[in-house]
């Protein structure tokens, strides 16, 4: 799972949707790889206007990386040369970030979701699933 | 030669699906587990986007964030580069197909239930999902399905294109057609695995006619082992826009592709 798809997961089960705890989730154990991917600063931009930021915050800090700030970037035009190198180290973090392994727990019921071989897995055990 | 089971195996294997208790495990021994089985071969097919969700992702405005629920082997991952989705499936044997074959790209593939979304209410700009609520096998569970891809969808603005067979399709071969039972079983023959198994078995085998009546039954063993039946709720016309109203959806538009039901729609 790459880094980008983190602020776009939750905790699925019915119990966790209006608690404010199931996103984000907490990442544990990871392993991480980087895999180049080919850069778009436009894309980037837009990503970045969507993104939940403190939950980028938080998921960085869970992979040991606690260098990003604390507020949103804002108003960041990818035509601007100021933005660059900004925007190239989203992309390395967002898209070329991959988990490969690791635990997502929801911090409301703290139910355990597994990546494996690069894949999360969000199924549900039978007795949650209903 | 063919090797498609007889209209007698498959009423048969229709009358063990009748008599399992639920809709969950029905789904999981006639849909998941099949998929998990098939996901290789099924995959090595599925590759040519169907025109109307092409022109669906492409008419997208730029850099939109979208969900492909029940994305299968991520064919559609690769039609519109200014778009950004997160692809589900319920098999993890198709998100793997999926993760493989699209690895250059920043869409992402991920394991999920239709039924339990692991993502934000009102959040996505536009959904889709491609031949898959055809799979659940109640009515409800189908309305259910349609409710929650809608519930991730921007408020006002996102829009979801829904695909499910149609009951009428006599132009295709399979014949299927208005008056025919709407749930059904729909072989799957992996014809792939079992040449390759064959082709293993010769190794090292020296007698030529221990070989030939080796491989012979073999073959003949591997061809029903191979079979796979998927069960289908095949869409009769009006059907899918009434499941959709039903879901609390207003459908925009609607029509018949290739043996299909199409529609798209947003929340009310």
């Amino acid at each position: 799972m790459k880094f980008l798809t983190t602020n776009f997961v939750r905790c699925p089960i019915k119990a966790c949707d209006s608690s404010p705890d199931s996103f984000p989730l907490k990442f544990q154990d990871t392993t991480l790889i980087q895999e180049e991917q080919d850069f778009n600063p436009q894309f980037i931009a837009a990503m970045l206007e969507r993104l939940d930021w403190p939950a980028v915050v938080s998921v960085a800090s869970d992979l040991g990386n606690n260098s990003l700030p604390s507020l949103k970037p804002e108003n960041i035009s990818w035509e601007d040369q100021e933005n660059s190198q900004l925007l190239k180290d989203l992309h390395t973090l967002l898209l070329e970030t991959k988990i490969v392994e690791g635990k997502m727990v929801c911090r409301n019921c703290h139910h355990i979701f597994y990546i494996k071989e690069s894949i999360a897995n969000f199924l549900l055990p039978p007795h949650l699933a209903s | 030669m063919s090797s498609r089971p007889s209209k007698e195996v498959i009423e048969k294997e229709m009358e063990s699906f009748n008599t399992i208790e639920t809709p969950v495990l029905k789904e999981e021994l006639f849909v998941h587990k099949v998929y998990d089985e098939i996901a290789e071969h099924f995959s090595q097919t599925r590759y040519k986007p169907w025109p109307i969700v092409e022109k669906f992702l492409i008419t997208r405005p730029d850099y939109s964030i979208g969900l492909d629920v029940g994305c299968g082997n991520g064919k559609y991952f690769n039609v519109n580069k200014k778009i950004w989705l997160v692809g589900s499936d319920r098999s993890e044997g198709l998100i793997k197909c999926a993760t493989k074959y699209n690895s250059g790209l920043n869409n992402d593939a991920i394991v999920a239930d239709g039924l339990f979304l692991p993502h934000h209410d009102n959040r996505f700009d536009f959904a889709i999902s491609i031949a898959v609520i055809h799979h659940f096998s109640t009515e409800e569970r189908r309305i259910e399905a349609i409710k929650r891809i809608l519930s991730k969808l921007k408020l006002k603005t996102g829009q979801a294109l829904i695909y499910c067979w149609a009951l009428e399709q006599e132009n295709s071969r399979r014949g299927y057609k208005e008056g025919m039972d709407q749930d059904i079983l729909v072989p799957w023959v992996l014809q792939k695995k079992q040449e390759k198994r064959n082709k293993k078995e010769k190794v090292g085998v020296k007698d030529e006619t221990v070989k030939e009546s080796t491989t012979n039954q073999q073959q003949q063993e591997s061809k029903e082992l191979e079979t796979k039946m998927r069960y289908y709720h095949m869409y009769k016309k009006g059907e899918l826009v009434e499941n959709a109203e039903k879901a609390g959806g207003v459908v925009i538009d609607h029509g018949y592709e290739k043996d299909n039901w199409w529609i798209i729609v947003k929340n009310a």
